[in-house]
């Protein structure tokens, strides 16, 4: 990686941007309720700021940003955001998955409920994307097989 | 409250379990969550099966979205069987699974292989609960994904090539059965499968719908390994870790077949499975093939987890043979043979996952004079291997009772003299494990082998109990197979 040091442009550029790409993530995210977009693919835009950054800046730096132990649990913590909602529908008296009781009327509630899944969405894909990465590119550091 | 909500439930239980397991990091505390699961799930199985059988098939909305439009989970009496068989044999294997995967995996992976277990166990819980054709694959993919992982996590490095075979192969098949899918929904405009199997007479057999057929069998058949689609199958299960052969060699293809049931019957309906496509003429042939061939080639295999697998692809044809009949006799053999061949070949896979604890191995040498060192997990392998030949008193022999009546029915002599003469090559690769196991001494430097740990031995000797319990009183087996099989034929259409 010590090659990268020299690469100003693509390091400066690099830095300039991850704010713009994250909060691109953000954008799809949240916009997915009214037009194209959603957790899916705000997870991948959102995990792929953080490869970026760990492909110019080299793992070790981008594991400091994201250690493997919290993105194994936020990875599972999505999963669990999206479950729960469907079992929280089913605690208020609805079905599992039901958003129309979440809320005091049903458009707020499904409007809630949609947006609480496609966040666990969002939280599990960058996760995965995040691990998917770092597995792969740990191996040769490492050379070992990754856990 | 809770009652009313555990079609979901079934699914929803262990698939919340699989996050929090990945989150505690110790493996015992992953194994202690994942077993108090695997038993929650047996029990709500269990009330599934009582409820359907007193009142009739069970139907949930999910989200409170009322089908055809929202996904349905759609509980009758052939899918309740099913997943009692699923959950029980989680259940065992999951109480059988601390020792065997202490020692064959590192701590680090092991909350890992617990989660992967609990989303493949919710993946083939889902696959049988749902009314939802394109839902199926989804749960279908969430199951195979998870399985490809487990089997990569064997010991043995060539774990890794099988788990890579198996992902090329079973993609195929997944892919099979969703442009098979896509195409039924070109031709209907629905999803859900009651509502599939209303409109596709009015939709005639126009070639999308031929062309589903065709898709959706061949995809269908290549997760259930019928041969010769079976090539996946001998390396996946020899080099996966012990638990997860015995559950998925119970589970996995049995709920392929589970699916190739439902779209024949619950979607094309008896009368096109049978009439307009002469599946006949196709399905019999293969599955008697399938008996004769893997049961020669079981018995030329050394690695004895590989002869049990050669041994379920031929297992596999009994269960297809009952049902290419197409007929109630048929379809109840069929169905019948899948709840106990789980039972059978589950208990063996996790009998040799004992001799694999204590000898280093399942090499037909490593065995040699394992009958004396070994005598309670020897003996289950016999009795195992004598429900697998057909012995009467066991519950192969019930199976196999009922496919020769239903050979005979149709007149077939060739496939009943076919079945008869599976069974004595069964007898012959069951034979050397015994002969290694009782009648060859023990090598000179063999490792110093003692009985294995209660904890494997009692889950292991619950399925060899089981097939034999349900080769004398076949109430339940039986019984509410040949209702499930009456169901196929006559309900649906």
């Amino acid at each position: 990686m010590s090659m990268l040091h020299r690469h100003f442009i693509l390091r400066i550029t690099t830095k300039l941007l991850m704010p713009f790409i994250l909060m691109f993530a953000l954008y799809v995210q949240f916009h997915g309720d009214f037009g194209p977009g959603g957790g899916f693919q705000a997870g991948v835009i959102f995990g792929a700021g953080f490869i970026l950054y760990a492909l110019i800046y080299g793992i070790d730096a981008a594991e400091k940003v994201t250690p493997p132990g919290l993105i194994r649990a936020v990875m599972a913590l999505g999963l669990l955001l999206y479950v729960g909602v469907g079992y929280f529908g089913m605690f208020l008296g609805g079905a599992f998955l039901d958003y129309n009781v979440l809320r005091h009327d049903p458009v707020h509630g499904q409007h809630l409920g949609i947006t609480l899944v496609e966040l666990g969405v969002g939280t599990t894909v960058a996760a995965t994307m995040i691990t998917v990465f770092f597995s792969f590119a740990g191996r040769m550091r490492r050379g070992k097989r990754p856990e | 409250m809770i009652a009313a909500h555990l079609p979901v439930l079934q699914i929803v239980v262990p698939l919340i379990a699989a996050p929090i397991c990945l989150l505690l990091r110790r493996g015992s505390l992953a194994w202690g969550l994942s077993l108090a699961v695997s038993l929650a799930v047996l029990v709500i199985a269990a009330n599934l099966l009582t409820q359907v059988l007193e009142s009739g098939p069970i139907s949930y909305q999910l989200g409170g979205w009322a089908p055809p439009w929202g996904i349905e989970y759609r509980i009758d009496v052939l899918n309740s069987f099913v997943l009692l068989i699923v959950a029980a044999i989680g259940a065992v294997v999951l109480a059988y699974a601390r020792r065997s995967v202490a020692q064959e995996l590192p701590e680090s992976q092991q909350s890992g292989f617990y989660t992967a277990l609990l989303l493949c166990l919710a993946g083939l819980l889902g696959v049988t609960v749902t009314g939802d054709a394109f839902n199926l694959f989804v749960f279908l993919e969430i199951s195979s994904l998870s399985s490809y992982v487990l089997i990569s996590m064997g010991r043995d490095r060539r774990a890794l090539t099988a788990a890579f075979q198996y992902l090329v192969m079973g993609t195929i098949g997944a892919t099979f059965i969703v442009i098979g899918i896509g195409l039924l929904y070109m031709a209907t405009g629905t999803l859900n499968m009651a509502d599939l199997g209303a409109r596709l007479p009015a939709a005639g057999a126009s070639r999308t719908v031929l062309a589903a057929f065709a898709f959706l069998t061949v995809g269908a058949t290549l997760k259930l390994a019928l041969f010769p689609l079976h090539f996946w199958l001998p390396n996946a299960y020899a080099y996966a870790p012990s638990a997860v052969t015995a559950f998925l060699a119970a589970t996995a293809t049995k709920v392929s077949i589970y699916i190739l049931l439902r779209f024949f019957y619950t979607i094309f309906g008896p009368a096109f499975a049978a009439a307009d496509i002469t599946l006949q003429s196709l399905l019999i042939p293969l599955a008697t093939v399938a008996v004769l061939v893997c049961s020669t080639v079981a018995i030329f295999q050394n690695n004895v987890k590989r002869m049990l697998a050669y041994s379920s692809i031929a297992q596999i044809g009994y269960m297809m043979i009952g049902i290419g009949f197409g007929t109630a006799t048929g379809l109840t053999a069929g169905i019948v043979h899948l709840f106990n061949h789980a039972l059978t070949k589950g208990g063996l896979f996790l009998v040799l996952g004992c001799v694999v604890l204590r000898a280093g191995s399942c090499r037909l040498d490593d065995l040699a004079g394992l009958g004396r060192r070994m005598p309670l997990t020897m003996f289950g392998f016999v009795l195992g291997g004598l429900s697998l030949i057909g012995v009467p008193l066991t519950a192969g022999f019930v199976s196999k009772w009922y496919l020769v009546q239903a050979a005979i029915e149709q007149g077939n002599w060739l496939v009943a003299a076919a079945i008869l003469a599976g069974s004595l090559l069964a007898l012959i690769y069951v034979w050397r494990v015994v002969e290694a196991a009782y009648l060859r001494p023990a090598p000179e430097n063999a490792p110093e082998a003692a009985e294995a740990p209660w904890s494997m031995l009692i889950p292991a000797w619950i399925l060899i109990g089981a097939s034999v319990y349900f080769g004398v009183e076949t109430s339940l087996s039986v019984g509410v197979a040949s209702e499930a099989a009456r169901f196929l034929l006559g309900g649906a259409g």
